[in-house]
């Protein structure tokens, strides 16, 4: 080839190689499948990614810092908001830490209410995750699906609560409502119904050659990798790594239900896609137990300390009056200390590391989001994998980026 | 921890593997691929999915001519109440204020006096303000309230032209209740 060019080249001039280098590349933040403001700059060979850099910060709302300025128990609607698609597992591990630094008991009713909502939410999150991973890679049929049920979940949220997302539902000491009359029926015909629309997905994805191609063996993690990447939450178990805060520590009387952790084995995004839909399913079996052995009894601690007193009280207590005044006012002060209390959240584990200096607002509230985490490791997971399937391998992390950033 | 402490697999306890049996298939394009047949099988079985849904009843509402109910406790646009006797419930002690996490409302006290009764105690809101843009509706007001006086209504369609608009003054908030808001605070329990 050289030699052909050189001859028709004019006497004097030499002919070189051409070389070729890398191209940097933006993908994000307003790309639609980093599923919210991430922005990765990509060093690309070709179609092949060589390097890869995680810009975050787009949504920072600086939540942590909040907290510090409002009481305890105004801390929990806004962390809702963090992990915005499974509100319910952030207002419990908020409210679980204030609860630590109290030493506080909570009565098995609100233990069990707990455990119902965050189910829900993992089952609500994991819905979004198939329905707009899948979408990613041109499954549109799932996507809707996967809608159509999360909308059950969204009702029932509703209904024990009063809004569809941010339900803080929690309050310091318990919850702070009952269950409406008629909501476990509501909840039962949903649990009844899943498992089969769970069916439909698999029918669509599992086996269906296309999605094989586009997920088994890509952005492959070894369980050696994803331990030393601080990974948690399906991407590790997907790594075979069987480590599942809600078995390992469990809280809120999870050791008292029957399920299964799912895991799987390759460590890649057809195993995440797995073990995610299995979880599915061991939620629902979670679901069902709690709806036979929920407990009666109160759903809020009755120490007035903590707790506000019931309104049928007011009008003829003094005393709970006065309780009322303050708690809603100043709010409640914590010995000083520091506590982590962590949950399993759809992500991994989700942990709130919170310092009381004896004052009624917390000197510092510090999250690990499970979301954070596992997005360092995205950089190792598409190393040398072709642009496209870039796509479908954060779809596969799931990650948040209310919780990334907060 | 280290890898090789963990015993992964082989476990009892644990569920059977999630791999089918392919497992191990290297990525494609070099990979061993199951066969046509299998793909096409696979392929039909979600087909089938789909033609079902296809002839099941739609679940979408067309909006804004239909609209789903909302809950009893849906947690919408504030109202502030009045007792049966035309006097206002608010006893101006900001505690709403105090309670909310956004500081979206503002109260300012005064006196009642013979000639100017507003409320049953000695004092009363002169003005009530909520700034609706602020707010993020988590019901706090409505919890913190002695006497039930701010509640959180059904309505969630507030958009409006201005921003001005969106600071909701007390003739707005005094406006009727729609007509269930005490079998919506009923249904939230004593608590
Ligand atoms: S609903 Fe919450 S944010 Fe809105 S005004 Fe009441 S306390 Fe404030
Ligand atoms: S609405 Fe209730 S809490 Fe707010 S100032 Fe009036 S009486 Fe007090």
């Amino acid at each position: 080839m050289a030699d052909t060019f050189t001859q028709t080249l004019p006497e004097g001039v030499e002919a070189r190689e051409l070389g070729s280098e890398w191209m940097e590349l933006n993908m994000g933040p307003q790309h639609p499948s980093t599923h919210g403001v991430l922005r990765i700059k990509l060093k690309l060979d070709g179609e092949v990614v060589r390097d890869s850099d995680m810009d975050i910060g787009y949504l920072h709302t600086g939540f942590e810092k909040s907290f510090e300025d409002k009481t305890y128990a105004q801390g929990i609607p806004f962390s809702d908001r963090m992990d915005y698609l499974a509100p319910p597992i952030n207002n419990v591990g908020f409210t679980m830490a204030v609860e630590k630094l109290l030493d506080l008991e909570v009565p098995p009713r609100a233990q069990a209410i707990r455990v119902i909502m965050m189910e829900l939410a993992r089952i609500g999150s994991h819905l979004i995750w198939l329905g707009t991973g899948s979408l990613d890679l041109g499954a549109v049929s799932t996507f809707l699906y996967c809608w159509r049920e999360r909308e059950q979940i969204l009702d029932l949220n509703e209904a024990y609560s009063g809004v569809r997302m941010m339900t803080s539902f929690t309050r310091v000491g318990g919850v702070a409502w009952d269950l409406p009359p008629g909501w476990l029926e509501q909840l039962q015909r949903f649990v009844d119904l899943f498992p089969s629309r769970v069916d439909d997905y698999e029918a669509l994805l599992t086996n269906n050659p296309i999605w094989k191609q586009r997920t088994v063996g890509l952005g492959t993690i070894s369980a050696a990798e994803a331990i030393e990447w601080g990974v948690t939450g399906p991407v590790l178990r997907g790594s075979g790594v069987d480590y599942d805060v809600r078995k390992a520590f469990p809280y809120c009387g999870y050791e008292q239900y029957d399920f299964n952790v799912p895991l799987g084995r390759a460590g890649d995004t057809y195993a995440r896609y797995l073990c995610r839909v299995q979880e599915m399913r061991e939620s629902i079996k979670i679901l069902d137990q709690a709806i036979r052995t929920l407990p009666d009894g109160p759903w809020i601690t009755d120490n007035r300390k903590v707790a506000l007193p019931p309104r049928d009280e007011l009008p003829q207590s003094m005393e709970a009056v006065i309780h009322h005044f303050r708690l809603v006012s100043e709010g409640f002060k914590p010995p000083a200390g520091d506590v982590y209390a962590f949950v399993e959240s759809p992500r991994g584990e989700l942990g709130f590391y919170m310092v009381s200096d004896g004052s009624n607002k917390p000197y510092r509230v510090k999250v690990r989001p499970p979301s954070f985490c596992n997005l360092q490791a995205l950089s190792k997971m598409i190393e040398g994998r072709l642009m496209a399937d870039v796509v479908a391998i954060i779809g596969s992390i799931d990650i948040i980026l209310g919780d990334v950033d907060r | 921890m280290s890898d090789e402490d963990r015993e992964v697999d082989g476990k009892p306890d644990q569920p059977t593997p999630l791999r089918g049996p392919d497992e191990g298939v290297p990525p494609h394009p070099e990979g061993k691929r199951p066969s046509v047949a299998a793909d096409i099988t696979a392929l039909a079985t979600g087909l089938k999915t789909t033609l079902g849904e296809f002839f099941s009843p739609a679940v979408t509402l067309e909006y804004p001519e239909d609209k789903s109910p909302r809950s009893e406790r849906y947690r919408g646009r504030h109202y502030l109440r009045r007792y049966e006797n035309g006097l206002e419930r608010c006893i101006g002690c900001e505690l709403c204020a105090a309670a909310c996490p956004v500081g979206c409302i503002l109260v300012i006290a005064a006196e009642n006096t013979d000639e100017n009764r507003v409320s049953p105690g000695e004092r009363y809101a002169k003005t009530y303000e909520i700034n609706m843009l602020r707010c993020i509706f988590c019901g706090y007001c409505e919890d913190a309230c002695p006497v039930q006086a701010i509640v959180l209504g059904p309505e969630y369609e507030l958009s409006d032209t201005s921003r001005e608009k969106f600071i909701y003054t007390k003739e707005k908030l005094l406006e009727p209740l729609p007509p269930d808001v005490q079998a919506r605070l009923d249904s939230k329990g004593p608590k």
